[in-house]
């Protein structure tokens, strides 16, 4: 069975997001960028799959700028067997990057796709969905847990209040929550093996697929700086201003 | 507590941008090499970093002969080893990964920046190593390296004993040959790191003993490999050997290497080369290892920088001299004051030149192995200065991390104070600094006339001779060559006195080789600048990087290599103000 397994390249984790001075995004430019943290979680989920003898095949795919090599690269590090970069200098939102997918999952012949539940960046949390229904596979969003026997994906997902679980038949679609595993370091031979794995290069006309971005951003800011407190002198002056200023009772 | 973030943006200027590493070797392209340093970032920060304070407060426990490293360290070590971090720079054929020394001693200042006493263990598993495989027997080498490299065994190195340290020509331990070809090793080894630990099923030793026709002296030692567990037919540790741990050091830093005191008693073993050359075998490990310890001392003052720097940015107290600058707040953050930014861009300095120098030897050390002559006597030359200037500079640098805390780093909540005292032992062990003036001095100056010296001596004199007039950087050469002039002096007044009088060369050894150091570190200094110098003005998003590398130059330049001209003034003193005093006066 052949699992397709989506990564994007992020500003990492441990980066103090700084808005760009003209407001029309955030500073990308010298900052640190690595892969999406629930997409290394997605990663991690097809590797083990197939170490258990699951899937027979991972491709890791990524839609996006050239260095975004590096992020495939560390995808095969961890275990993945090859790598496809969709390469656009757009900056593709979810519904192209689930056109791009749909696109790869039917000609690699997948019957998963793994994805991050949500890309730190823009936190859209709307791929995997996308992806989904324009496949018209069904999906199981949030996973906490995922076993795959005779065809079908019984997925535990994270929800409000609890746990629900769903049987999918596959093929279907899973994007994974924070729980699902904790993905492991790469080795350094795995390192040096990745390397020597391939990545097919192709741009998303190739896949028949227009990236053109349909939101426009109007400006991006910094949120406002939290004002320090004051001190009240006693419990009726709270109450006064809580009701009066705050209008909170 | 403590918080590290490997500076992988100075590591690829170092190896990509100032000594082209992968020029000579298209093998590993510096894409891969990035990945690699970003991993090992990685592992060191999420999984060495956090057990670093709690392994010094924990400490060993020593029971009955066993030793119990803190909570944590085992687990990490099967992490190390399933990574495969300790097979970076081993060979192939054993079952290592090959890659560039630089690229090791770039791993080894992370490893040491997050967790120093859990960077021994491995450390002398590669030490052991190295000697194992330059001068063992095939069979021993086929059966004992795969599993050094791979981490599955460990090893250690056993050289002092309780009477005998610098002076290894006293050593007594014995090894007195058997029928079967294999020797019975009797004697006691103290300040063995990792001596026993539970890490591993094994501990393979590599001991320093006296054969009994051995000849007295240094010239009578021999080397010989003794596992703590014999291996039986299938090659799983199987009888117990007669080497145990009596003890373990209690000592100032760390903490979480257990340093053990191991006796040997009719431990079976096996010479390791030739009979009486044990000390031969031994050197070729002390190589690479005393250039590890630098790393040791460079991997520190890199933690207490950034420990220092974080604090001067958030510690708000008292005002800009030059009037008020946080003027939301109740006091500037101390960064705004002079001494403060003396602080830190001395640690800064003195880290970024260490990583640069010590990136240019290990390269060296690789064309070495290659066989370039010429690598090797650079190699032989610069190995002392490595070896104790990054080990006094990374004491100085975690000396000046604590000052910026103030009672805050003398106090243990931020994990400053650890950084001293686990900085203290690298200025010691692996031959103490004193030592390797005396090595440089006496050892490495006149070898081949002077050959060596002349490698090094050369192209700093071209580059001061191409780029003193530079509009950008000619300045910063200009005060280089003055030290480089002091040094030149230095040399023919060291060359001259030491000639006829040894404790002329051995009262200028310190001195000389701190002058010489600052020397080699400042040729980094310039030729970074120059580098930096010409990317800065391009603009883009490394602008700010390159700004700050041509301040960093000439904070080195001018406010710290002048220590040159005093370093002079000191050597030239000789020897008298040293020996005029009567012994019973002191």
């Amino acid at each position: 069975m052949k699992l397709l397994v989506a990564v994007k390249r992020v500003v990492d984790y441990n980066v103090k997001v700084r808005v760009k001075s003209d407001k029309t995004g955030v500073e990308t430019a010298g900052v640190k960028m690595s892969m999406n943290p629930f997409d290394e979680i997605a990663v991690e989920e097809a590797v083990r799959l197939k170490e258990k003898g699951v899937a027979s095949e991972i491709v890791a795919v990524s839609i996006g700028v050239s260095q975004a090599q590096e992020t495939i690269r560390t995808a095969l590090a961890m275990g993945a067997d090859r790598g496809v970069l969709v390469e656009t200098d757009v900056a593709v939102e979810p519904l192209a990057v689930a056109k791009v997918l749909k696109a790869l999952a039917e000609k690699e012949g997948a019957q998963i796709v793994v994805l991050g539940k949500q890309a730190i960046d823009d936190d859209m949390n709307a791929t995997g969905q996308m992806l989904a229904a324009l496949l018209g596979w069904p999906q199981g969003t949030f996973a906490s847990k995922v076993e795959i026997a005779d065809g079908t994906a019984t997925v535990t997902r994270e929800i409000d209040g609890g746990l629900e679980t769903v049987a999918l038949a596959l093929p279907a679609v899973i994007t994974a929550d924070l729980r699902l595993n904790e993905p492991r370091y790469a080795s350094l031979p795995n390192i040096m093996k990745a390397r020597k794995k391939s990545i097919d290069m192709l741009k998303p006309e190739d896949l028949g697929v227009d990236v053109t971005p349909r939101l426009t951003t109007l400006s991006v800011s910094e949120p406002p700086v939290r004002k320090a407190g004051i001190k009240v002198p006693d419990v009726a002056t709270l109450i006064e201003k809580l009701r009066n200023e705050a209008k909170v009772i | 507590m403590q918080t590290y973030t490997a500076p992988l943006r100075d590591m690829r200027f170092v190896l990509h941008e100032l000594h082209g590493a992968t020029a000579d070797n298209a093998e590993f392209p510096p894409e891969l090499l990035d990945s690699i340093l970003e991993e090992a970032a990685k592992f060191c920060t999420e999984v060495l970093l956090p057990l670093n304070a709690s392994g010094d407060e924990e400490g060993c426990h020593f029971e009955n002969g066993v030793v119990r490293t803190p909570a944590g360290f085992k687990d990490a070590y099967k992490a190390f080893s399933e990574a495969g971090w300790g097979a970076l720079n081993a060979d192939p054929q054993y079952g290592g990964q090959g890659l560039p020394e630089s690229v090791a001693k770039l791993v080894e200042e992370m490893i040491c920046a997050c967790n120093l006493s859990f960077g021994l263990y491995p450390g002398l598993s590669h030490g052991a190593y190295l000697a194992l495989k330059s001068h063992g027997a095939e069979a021993l080498k086929d059966f004992y390296l795969p599993k050094l490299v791979s981490g599955e065994w460990a090893g250690t190195m056993c050289l002092t004993e309780p009477h005998c340290g610098t002076d290894l020509g006293m050593l007594r331990t014995k090894a007195v040959p058997q029928e079967d070809g294999s020797y019975k090793l009797t004697g006691s080894k103290i300040f063995i790191s990792a001596g026993e630990h539970d890490f591993t099923d094994n501990i393979v030793h590599l001991v320093l003993a006296r054969l009994p026709d051995a000849p007295p002296g240094i010239k009578g030692i021999s080397l010989f490999l003794v596992p703590k567990f014999l291996p039986d037919a299938e090659g799983k540790p199987g009888a117990r050997n007669g080497v145990s741990c009596a003890a373990i050091e209690h000592k100032m830093g760390i903490k979480a290497s257990a340093t053990c005191q191991m006796n040997f008693d009719d431990a079976t073993g096996w010479l390791v080369g030739t009979p009486h050359k044990g000390m031969q075998a031994m050197f070729v490990m002390m190589n690479s290892e005393r250039l590890s310890v630098g790393t040791q001392g460079l991997g520190l003052g890199e933690a207490a920088y950034q420990g220092a720097v974080a604090y001067a940015r958030e510690r708000v107290q008292g005002r800009s001299l030059a009037g008020a600058k946080a003027q939301d707040k109740p006091a500037d953050p101390i960064i705004v004051h002079p001494d403060v930014r003396r602080m830190l861009l001395t640690m800064r300095a003195y880290n970024e030149g260490c990583r640069a120098m010590g990136v240019w030897v290990a390269q060296a050390l690789d064309a070495a192995e290659r066989g370039d002559e010429a690598a090797a006597d650079f190699v032989a030359l610069m190995t002392p200065i490595v070896k104790a200037l990054f080990t006094d500079l990374g004491f100085e640098s975690t000396n000046l991390g604590v000052q910026c805390y103030g009672g805050h780093g003398y106090i243990r909540d931020h994990g400053m104070e650890q950084f001293v005292r686990d900085a203290r032992i690298a200025m010691i062990y692996e031959g103490t600094n004193g030592i390797q003036a005396l090595d440089l001095i006496g050892r490495k100056l006149p070898a081949n006339f002077g050959r060596s010296l002349r490698r090094f001596f050369h192209p700093v004199a071209e580059f001061i001779e191409a780029h003193q007039a530079d509009a950008r950087i000619g300045k910063l050469v200009q005060g280089f060559a003055r030290a480089f002039g002091a040094l030149q002096l230095a040399t023919s007044f060291v060359a001259e006195k030491g000639m006829t009088d040894p404790e002329e060369a051995g009262a200028a050894a310190t001195d000389y080789l701190r002058l010489f150091g600052l020397v080699a570190m400042g040729f980094m200094w310039v030729r970074m600048a120059l580098i930096a110098a010409e990317k800065a003005p391009q603009g883009g998003p490394d602008a700010e990087f390159y700004t700050a590398k041509l301040n960093t130059a000439r904070f080195y330049v001018e406010r710290i290599l002048p220590q040159a001209g005093a370093l002079l003034f000191t050597i030239k003193a000789g020897k008298a103000p040293l020996m005029d005093m009567a012994e019973a006066a002191f």
